[in-house]
């Protein structure tokens, strides 16, 4: 089958493509792939390092994230993370700093700000789904402008609440946007062993289209998203997006891919990289160059300084941390522990 | 006051609720047209139209999903799992995420959302229907589970659970669905969580329980009371949060105790109960604290529940033999 595709992967643009994306936006998008791609350095480090917890990489995804995020307006419609979206995050408002403090372990400073539409990471895969779904219902029966772009991955999509907020949003025929990121690999899953069919025509079956794009191709992703998106705004419901990328990575700090990558196979996906390939296409533009690169680079640099020394700054966990957000109101029982815990750590 | 048995004061505090706050919406199996299928939100479609009364499609783990996000949204949701058994398929999305969304967003969010749900056996349903896996949600921090016992705590607690800013897991005994009317206010009232009723004072021996094991605790207490055994009977109606300072004081004032419940018995929320009294009350204690409940097995066919779940008969021979100690 073909997938939707704009930019080959040397940057040109197949025949007949007119780019939905104008080129300052694009130039936008790179920069939000670009910031990605260095977070992911930065955070594998800091993790080596011993400073930050368990890191999942956004590496080679970040057209399909970015992509999508592109054709939300941050004031009205809502992102739904799974946990390898973190472009997403940032564009819908949420930020850097905060990210940084929730993986050095700062319970209270990780908090998503009060006014930015995006709900918490999940590792429960396919749970946010439904709660995407209830989130897009519930805009819509109170007549309140937006969408839920809802996220999740290939391995995700075989449990079974993937079927089941598919049926629900179809049925409510709901303001969302499902988009599965197909990064052909589960921790060492591969997509083979995970489904025998196709991630968009599940959409068929529950009464809403599904659309197969090139989920490396930053153009045609948006291109999709906007489609869908619009599709949602006029109250013609949900659609699914089928995005194919690769993981350049590992799942996340604790995996080694070398046990399980077929040989090859890394070197083949890094041939497609989506954020070379807009590199390219802007350079045909006359858009990029070496010193515009250089630019860019040191600008989200400077900005991951910035994040990191801003979180280190944030208050540390305490210990009696762990009992708040808990409930509104403790119960007492859970009271009593506090002042027990209270009591060991000498008031912290 | 009106008199009403339970699920007639269920319907009315849905009513009741859903008037006074246009933000609460019922969600779940055949709760339109059929009204439920004990007939709880009878009436409520045609007052409240298909907005806020909606048959969702089977799937209680969507319900709970989705009625969590639907309260991210602003409204607040009412979803009822048409039996208990039937959470087996949605526990992933209640202890874990309900349970814990205010946590694990830092408070940028939490879980107005109430699940109505009847258990417990006795009425001679399939398989799933009777299951009492109450304490399964105990162990789900971030969770109220809460299960009253009669007519007026039922629509007192139910008002409590939909305007409760947390999650609240609303168990109704449905054994006592229409066992009997009493005068319930119809106001706005609500019983607070977290504090237990002395269903009947007593001063030989304390029988704690809660939900449908309340009124067999009542009915053995009357056959002990006919032998000169004066029992009380003590009413948790939480289990979160647990008011452990009544049942400290009233096991207290008895020196023994016999908790009863329709779980089986390994690691039911009995064990709990007696191992928050031997922390609190065991100076107090004059005799082993006794367990009457279900068997380790599966629910058995209706043919059998009779020789399952505690009895008469097994609650009273255990209350002597506390007494007796």
């Amino acid at each position: 089958m073909t997938r939707h595709r704009v930019l080959a992967p040397d940057g040109t643009l197949v025949d007949g493509a007119r780019p939905a994306l104008d080129l300052e936006r694009t130039v936008e998008g790179l920069r939000w792939m670009m910031l990605s791609r260095a977070f992911d350095a930065r955070a594998t480090a800091l993790q080596r390092q011993g400073r930050f917890g368990t890191f999942s990489p956004v590496k080679g995804q970040e057209a399909s994230v970015v992509g999508t995020a592109l054709a939300l307006d941050p004031t009205t419609d809502w992102v739904a993370p799974s946990y390898r979206e973190l472009p997403a995050l940032i564009r819908q408002g949420h930020q850097l700093e905060r990210i940084v403090a929730g993986y050095l372990g700062k319970l209270t400073a990780a908090r998503i700000p009060d006014d930015v539409l995006v709900l918490p990471n999940q590792v429960a895969l396919a749970t946010q789904l439904q709660h995407a779904v209830g989130l897009a219902w519930g805009l819509k029966l109170q007549r309140k402008p937006g969408l839920v772009m809802a996220y999740c991955g290939d391995g995700a999509a075989s449990e079974g609440d993937f079927h089941e907020a598919c049926n629900m949003a179809g049925v409510r025929r709901a303001p969302i946007v499902f988009v599965v990121m197909d990064n052909q690999w589960a921790i060492s899953t591969s997509r083979a062993v995970q489904t025998a069919g196709e991630f968009h025509r599940r959409a068929e079956g529950y009464g809403f289209p599904g659309v197969a794009v090139d989920g490396n191709d930053l153009l045609a992703v948006y291109e999709a998203a906007a489609q869908a998106a619009a599709r949602a705004r006029a109250g013609e419901g949900p659609t699914l997006i089928d995005c194919l990328t690769y993981r350049l990575s590992f799942h996340n700090t604790t995996d080694n891919p070398r046990a399980y990558l077929p040989e090859g196979w890394l070197e083949r996906a890094e041939r497609e990289d989506p954020i070379e390939r807009v590199q390219a296409y802007l350079a045909g533009q006359g858009l990029w160059d070496g010193a515009t690169r250089a630019a860019m680079e040191g600008e989200i640099a400077e900005q991951l300084d910035a994040a990191v020394a801003a979180a280190a700054a944030m208050p540390s966990a305490r210990p009696g941390d762990v009992f708040d957000n808990v409930y509104a109101e403790l119960p007492d029982r859970v009271r009593r522990q506090r002042e027990e815990l209270s009591r060991l750590t000498g008031g912290g | 006051m009106p008199e009403m048995n339970v699920v007639e004061a269920i319907r009315d505090a849905l009513a009741y609720e859903m008037e006074r706050d246009e933000r609460v919406l019922v969600l779940g199996l055949d709760v339109g047209k059929l009204g439920g299928v004990f007939r709880a939100t009878q009436g409520l479609l045609d007052r409240f139209g298909p907005d806020r009364v909606v048959d969702t499609p089977l799937a209680e783990a969507g319900i709970i999903g989705s009625a969590l996000g639907l309260a991210i949204s602003g409204l607040v949701p009412v979803a009822e799992i048409q039996f208990l058994g039937f959470t087996h398929q949605a526990f992933h999305q209640i202890g874990p995420q309900l349970g814990r969304y205010r946590y694990r967003s830092r408070g940028r969010y939490h879980a107005q959302v109430t699940i109505r749900a009847p258990f417990g056996g006795g009425v001679k349903t399939p398989e799933f229907h009777p299951d009492a896996i109450e304490a399964q949600f105990v162990q789900a921090p971030g969770l109220k589970v809460v299960c009253p016992a009669t007519p007026a705590d039922a629509r007192g607690m139910l008002l409590e659970a939909i305007r409760d800013p947390d999650p609240v897991l609303f168990l109704e005994p449905q054994r006592l669905y229409r066992k009997g009317r009493q005068e319930v206010p119809a106001d706005g009232s609500t019983v607070p969580f977290g504090r237990a009723r002395v269903a009947r004072e007593g001063s030989d021996v304390t029988l704690v329980a809660w939900s449908a094991s309340v009124e067999l605790c009542e009915r053995a207490a009357d056959e002990l009371a006919a032998e000169g055994c004066s029992a009380g009977v003590l009413d948790l109606r939480s289990l979160v949060p647990l008011d452990v300072e009544t049942l400290v004081a009233e096991v207290t004032r008895t020196g023994r105790a016999v908790v009863v419940h329709e779980a089986p018995l390994s690691a039911g929320f009995g064990a709990e109960i007696v191992a928050t009294l031997q922390e609190e009350a065991f100076y107090a204690l004059d005799a082993p604290i006794a367990r009457v409940a279900a068997w380790d097995t599966p629910y058995p066919p209706g043919s059998l529940e009779g020789w399952y779940l505690p009895t008469v008969r097994r609650v009273v021979e255990a209350a002597r033999r506390t007494a007796s100690a």
